[in-house]
């Protein structure tokens, strides 16, 4: 056959496109299974980075340090898988690891679910919500857990898709930044106000964490999706504290 | 009739000389970054830590390596006016591979290196040996040629990893099991807490941590290298 021919270039092409697509799909069919797997785990332990300060697992080990058969076992004994709408309801039928917040953020406020987990150590409970927002260059989503009065910061874990290393990338890579959120309030008064990362350092001690020079517009996104973020859960919230209040006002007559 | 014959089955050694020279020159005086100054976009992306220069240095030598071999090895079946197709195809599919192997044996780092390791198909390294060497040699050497460059781009990836990771962070192997940490003050520009054992009083450089000090220090390696290798000079 002519190797020039248009049939033979034909042939060539096509032949090869079926063996190409035929080992990667072998290969995909055989490494599908685990790599999901360790997605969750990746993903899980982001979650837990957010109760760093609580692990109960010793001084200094952070999530980071804990082997992925902790991080599941962590996982399925001590952490409440929640799933919420913005109404602050509870949806059944969808577990929170599988919800893709990428996916979320772009749905109408009204249609989109959120994840809530609910982190036990040594008796107290902690709310881990999960925030998506933009930094520079791309997206920044995070963890924020709340100590049990669901009003002052237990820590935080945040990432990010393409922040300049060095720079807007140390939200994820310096853990004094996520660090300083911790023993933050929320609510001032009964009022939410979120906490603002604000430049040149925090002014006000319990509603401000330091900025990082020379990343104002990626702490500017971690202000603007904390705020935002947490919003969305704040029927669920409000409604936690009513109901913890009524439960101290309870214990406080008897 | 049998002379000629005995002349035809001469054969190349499996690794002379020839094959050999294949393997060290793009180390040094046919280098792919510092000497053909391919494939510098992902060198200086990558470099700001030195686990992920090695993580990539691995996967560029296992794609130019195999993709050599391969397009060398269907280089008398390739039609030629689809070569470049074909030749993409057969990047484009090992680096899938890598992709997967990565998802399969290290997601954190797979996150870490996230589009570079896709961008890998664009490395021009990569389609530079494949036009340049693969079309017109045999699988073997074809294979050693690729190796040889993924290699030589490997080694300054690395050497440009460490030189940042000290200055910029004060870590080594950062990520890895096997992380060191023992220069500099590493959050000298947020709060002044003295962390390290060692050299407390280094602030680390945060220009190390960005794409330009790579740049530089590239430059560097290339003022250094024709220094010595004086042949490498362009007299014109």
């Amino acid at each position: 056959m002519d190797k020039n021919s248009t049939n033979y270039v034909l042939l060539f092409v096509l032949m090869m496109t079926v063996v190409v697509a035929l080992v990667l799909t072998g290969v995909r069919q055989g490494t599908e299974s685990k790599a999901l797997e360790n997605e969750a785990i990746f993903n899980k332990r982001a979650v837990l980075a957010a109760v760093n300060d609580y692990l109960g697992m010793g001084e200094g080990v952070t999530a980071n340090d804990l082997a992925d058969e902790k991080v599941l076992e962590i996982f399925d004994s001590r952490v409440k898988q929640i799933t919420l709408n913005t109404a602050g309801e509870v949806v059944e039928g969808v577990l929170a690891e599988k919800i893709d917040m990428a996916k979320e953020k772009k749905k109408d406020m009204a249609d989109r679910v959120l994840p809530l987990f609910q982190y036990e150590n040594e008796g107290e409970t902690f709310y881990i919500l999960s925030v998506r927002g933009n930094g520079l260059w791309d997206e920044i989503w995070g963890n924020i857990a709340l100590e049990s009065d669901i009003n002052t910061i237990a820590g935080a874990s945040f990432d990010h898709k393409g922040e300049t290393p060095g720079l807007g990338a140390e939200i994820k890579d310096n853990p004094t930044f996520p660090g300083n959120f911790s023993g933050k309030k929320i609510f001032r008064d009964g009022e939410f106000v979120s906490v603002v990362v604000r430049k040149g350092g925090a002014q006000d001690t319990t509603y401000e964490v330091d900025g990082i020079s020379g990343a104002t517009v990626t702490a500017d996104g971690v202000t603007k999706m904390l705020h935002d973020g947490i919003s969305l859960y704040l029927p669920y919230l409000n409604q936690a504290r009513q109901n913890s209040k009524m439960e101290s006002l309870l214990i406080d007559q008897h | 009739m049998a002379e000629v014959k005995a002349v035809e089955k001469v054969k190349e050694p499996l690794f002379g000389r020839a094959e050999k020279k294949l393997l060290t020159d793009p180390l040094n005086d046919n280098n792919p970054i510092t000497v053909q100054v391919l494939g510098v976009c992902s060198a200086l992306a990558v470099t700001s830590l030195v686990y992920p220069s090695v993580v990539m240095a691995i996967a560029v030598t296992l794609v130019t390596g195999f993709s050599s071999l391969f397009t060398s090895m269907l280089r008398t079946y390739i039609p030629s006016q689809v070569r470049m197709i074909v030749q993409l195809v057969i990047v484009a599919f090992l680096v899938t591979l890598v992709e997967m192997a990565l998802k399969y044996f290290n997601y954190p780092i797979y996150k870490q290196l996230s589009v570079y390791i896709g961008l890998i198909i664009t490395n021009c390294i990569v389609m530079g040996r494949l036009e340049a060497f693969a079309m017109a040699n045999k699988p073997w050497r074809s294979f050693l040629d690729g190796l040889g460059n993924g290699i030589g781009y490997g080694a300054i990836l690395v050497m440009v990893g460490v030189v940042r990771e000290i200055f910029g962070k004060g870590t080594l192997f950062a990520g890895s099991p096997i992380e060191l940490k023992f220069i500099g003050n590493t959050s000298a520009y947020m709060i002044n807490t003295t962390d390290s054992v060692l050299f407390g009083w280094y602030a680390n450089n945060n220009l190390m941590v960005l794409p330009a000090a790579a740049m530089f220090i590239i430059g560097i390696m290339i003022w250094i290298q024709r220094s010595y290798n004086t042949k490498l000079v362009d007299v014109s």
